[in-house]
């Protein structure tokens, strides 16, 4: 039960004031915290669990991290927080840490008995809000509810201003008014009063109102212009000031342009470091950065066929397409690696992507296309019909999941499921992970690097299922969700040949992403919803696009575990955040794509195409492993944050998005700030 | 309360106990946490602490035998071992932890198989004198 989430009315008037609307009955609170604990230690396990039942949350343990991805997987809303273990056997709880952020964007705590300074700084930049020292004291968990408020309160805050930038008629900001005695007069008061204030916000956002700035969301449609403004600009040279011109975005201002920029440039940070682990795997792909957009034609071709077959094909079609883009490109046999098992995909087992397998994708990848760009996730060759396709796909979106599906193993499944947006989720839950994953990321690669980086996909799209089916977005980490093929544009072509080589892929995707966008915005007319007003303006594709931005994410993600194709997306989606950022130089491009792409949820690495399925573990390993290593980027100079900030930007603006398309913003959908699930789409 | 013989025999047990170094605070967290609900939730826990340390220290075991030591794997080994220490109060057997730990990271093969012997030690006496524990309080209680 939420506490007081949901209920899904802002009830704040009837509540102590103290908590939004939705929340959890404000007497009881923080009593009935639903926390989830991680640990393999059954002694510590066992001691932890009576400290949170002493202080009245409800308790559920679990030593296994897998456990506990899938018993979050499979009840989106089901808990309030998690507490986790660093060390843990079978995943390294950092993993996992970034896992649960991208997917399900609880609050998590970490533990360890290792207090070593680096140890605890790990836990901040992958985006743990504490770290508990063991042994844990009862007094230390007392106050952990905390960080559920916390949370919260930010997410109705972005929701509000999200919201509130593109209807006047945001409803009462929870968030905001924490203080105001709710009641109704009062909160309707408020309400207006907001969403004058935050009409002002949006149209001046530089100024900044007295009110918190509204917070743009940062559709895959909006990124990936920005990803194509920034790689115009070159990466060096990239200023908030140009970028915000050459984007053309009414609304958006420079502040918003700026700290998305920094975000992207962590996450290229990120990449790079993590594609210098890699080095030497992709060098044949790095090589062309960005330059070569156009080459990546071939695969985009795949990609944006990928994409198209999402919503609008069959999934079997998604499937021909694919091998027959992916002939094309890579003259290989159309479907990129066999969905590799999701489940290695995703994280738990350490990246089963080992750079042989990689290699041989790579190969495959470098054969077909030498020209690999990096992309950054600007869609650099999207065949115009295929954006046409991708356009529609807000629906194809889950189709394309399910194409990626398809492609995998038990795409057919998927497929079918895709053909609806709210299949979608399910799709992606059941892509049996991988697969669709893999494709996705593959096509949604190049969605992806938009720098939102598979992880945001993957967070995107797990929240967005989470609403749907509970997409799982782990196995899907590339493609399916990634290319929300109305928005990311990038994807289709360019999501990383499916089963080509990933770095091949990821050139691709990136040129299909920049192919894509532009043609996107041109043909698709949509552009203009980016999210930065939270397209309601077409609840049912942009929910769509929102999932898809989301799911590209975690097709990108995922597609790591996608075998080839995930190499691809892994490769694309780092690619494209990398590319534009890349300093690194390295040809790796796939390697550190994949990363990226992962980087985003998984941190992995390791990201390279390789194997999909390893990629997919790199990738969850190298996000998180990215993360820790040094950006190349020499643009990079801010100062490290949570990994997956950027994605979470997105993510969360994507969610927003989704929610608020769906209706008012309200409260009244279950929102429990963290918890994306059931967002009715 | 009025306290039986054998209660004043537990209480002064437990507090040597805790003098002597052998559990610290966290016990007492233990401690606390024990109510109606659980009225043995401190031997529970102990005695879960009993059996899964056996397997750990059963694993450093079989690392300590294989040549070259892998002091990464050990000081893995060690990791988890002290931490499932800690949590319990285990003070003295968790300090010998530390110190093999440090011998993992000096790479000191003499250092580690040495140290080990001590935390097994450590480790059996603590065992032995919390059963004693226990079983007088048992009694105490029962007496009572």
């Amino acid at each position: 039960m939420n506490l007081g989430s949901g209920q899904g009315s802002m009830s704040t008037a009837s509540s102590s004031g103290a908590w939004k609307a939705g929340d959890v009955v404000p007497d009881q609170f923080p009593a009935g915290l639903r926390v989830l604990v991680v640990d393999d230690d059954p002694t510590c396990l066992m001691i932890l669990e009576k400290m949170l039942r002493t202080c009245l949350y409800e308790v559920t343990k679990c030593n296994r991290a897998e456990t506990a991805l899938s018993l979050l997987r499979g009840n989106k809303s089901g808990f309030d927080i998690v507490i986790s273990d660093v060390h843990m056997p079978d995943m390294d709880g950092f993993k996992l840490l970034e896992h649960i952020g991208l997917e399900m964007d609880l609050p998590v705590i970490m533990m360890s008995a290792d207090d070593g300074k680096h140890v605890v700084m790990k836990g901040v930049t992958h985006g743990a809000c504490d770290y508990l020292i063991k042994p844990v004291r009862i007094e230390a968990l007392k106050n952990i509810w905390q960080h559920v408020v916390r949370k919260r309160k930010n997410e109705w805050k972005d929701l509000e201003q999200s919201g509130s930038v593109e209807d006047g008629d945001r409803q009462q900001k929870p968030s905001e008014d924490v203080d105001y005695s709710s009641s109704a007069n009062e909160g309707n008061w408020k309400n207006s009063k907001r969403r004058k204030d935050e009409e002002d916000d949006a149209e001046e956002r530089d100024d900044t109102s007295t009110l918190k700035k509204p917070r743009v969301v940062w559709s895959v449609e909006l990124h990936q212009q920005f990803v194509a403004a920034v790689n115009q600009l070159g990466i060096d040279k990239a200023v908030p000031k140009k970028i915000l011109e050459l984007m053309n975005v009414p609304g958006l201002t420079r502040e918003n342009v700026a700290s998305h920029l920094q975000k992207y440039r962590l996450y290229l940070r990120r990449l790079s470091g993590v594609s210098q682990h890699q080095n030497g795997l992709n060098n044949s792909f790095m090589g062309p950065q960005e330059a070569t957009f156009g080459s990546i034609s071939s695969l985009n071709g795949l990609d944006l066929q990928t994409l198209a077959v999402a919503g609008q094909l069959p999934a079997q079609s998604l499937a021909t397409l694919q091998a027959a883009g992916l002939g094309r490109s890579t003259g290989k046999s159309g479907l990129p690696m066999p969905l590799v098992d999701q489940r290695n995909l995703f994280s738990f087992e350490a990246p089963k992507f080992r750079y042989g397998e990689g290699q041989q994708q790579q190969q495959q990848l470098s054969n077909s296309s030498k020209q690999m760009n990096l992309l950054h996730g600007i869609p650099t060759t999207m065949e115009p019909k295929q954006l046409a396709t991708l356009r529609h796909s807000a629906q194809s979106f889950g189709s394309i999941n399910m194409q990626v599906n398809a492609h995998g193993n038990d795409s057919s499944s998927l497929l079918m499921q895709m053909a609806q947006p709210h299949s979608r989720a399910q799709i992606l839950n059941e892509t049996t992970g991988n697969h669709v994953s893999r494709i996705a990321s593959s096509m949604g690669q190049p969605v992806l690097s938009n720098g939102i980086a598979g992880g945001l996909l993957t967070r995107n799209v797990i929240v967005e299922n989470g609403r749907g089916a509970g997409f799982n977005p782990v196995s899907q980490g590339p493609s399916v969700v990634e290319f929300p093929m109305n928005h990311t544009a990038e994807l289709p072509g360019n999501s990383f040949p499916l089963g080509t080589n990933p770095g091949i892929s990821s050139i691709q995707s990136k040129g299909l992403l920049e192919e894509v966008s532009s043609e996107i915005k041109g043909s698709r007319g949509f552009v203009p919803s980016y999210d930065i007003f939270n397209e309601l303006h077409q609840p049912k594709s942009q929910d769509w696009e929102l999932q898809n931005v989301g799911l590209t994410f975690n097709a990108s993600q995922h597609a790591n575990s996608i075998p080839g194709n995930l190499g691809v997306s892994q490769s694309v989606l780092v690619h494209q955040v990398f590319s534009s950022g890349q300093k690194s130089g390295q040809n790796m491009n796939t390697p550190v794509v994949s990363k990226a792409m992962f980087s985003v949820g998984a941190g992995s690495e390791h990201g390279n195409t390789h194997n999909i399925s390893q990629h997919l573990n790199t990738l969850v390993d190298s996000s998180s492993r990215v993360k820790t290593e040094k950006i190349l980027d020499p643009c990079c100079e801010i100062t490290p944050f949570p990994e997956h900030y950027v994605q979470e930007d997105l993510m969360s603006a994507l969610l927003k998005q989704q929610q608020e398309g769906i209706g008012p913003v309200e409260g009244e959908f279950d929102f429990d700030g963290y918890s994306m699930d059931n967002i009715p789409v | 309360m009025e306290r039986n013989p054998l209660q004043r025999q537990v209480a002064y047990m437990r507090r040597s106990l805790f003098d002597q170094g052998y559990l610290d605070e966290q016990f007492v967290q233990l401690e606390d946490l024990q109510d109606d609900a659980n009225p043995n939730f401190v031997e529970e826990i102990v005695t879960l602490f009993y059996t899964d340390s056996a397997r750990l220290i059963h694993n450093i075991e079989q690392a300590l035998e294989s040549r070259p030591l892998d002091f990464i794997r050990l000081d893995d080994y060690m990791h988890q071992f002290k931490g499932s220490s800690s949590s319990i109060g285990a003070k003295k057997v968790k300090n010998e932890c530390t110190q093999f730990r440090e011998h993992c990271s000096a790479r000191s093969a003499e250092g580690c198989v040495r140290t080990f012997q001590q935390v097994k030690q450590e480790h059996t006496i603590l065992r032995r004198k919390l059963e004693t524990y226990f079983q007088l309080a048992r009694q105490a209680g029962l007496a009572n």
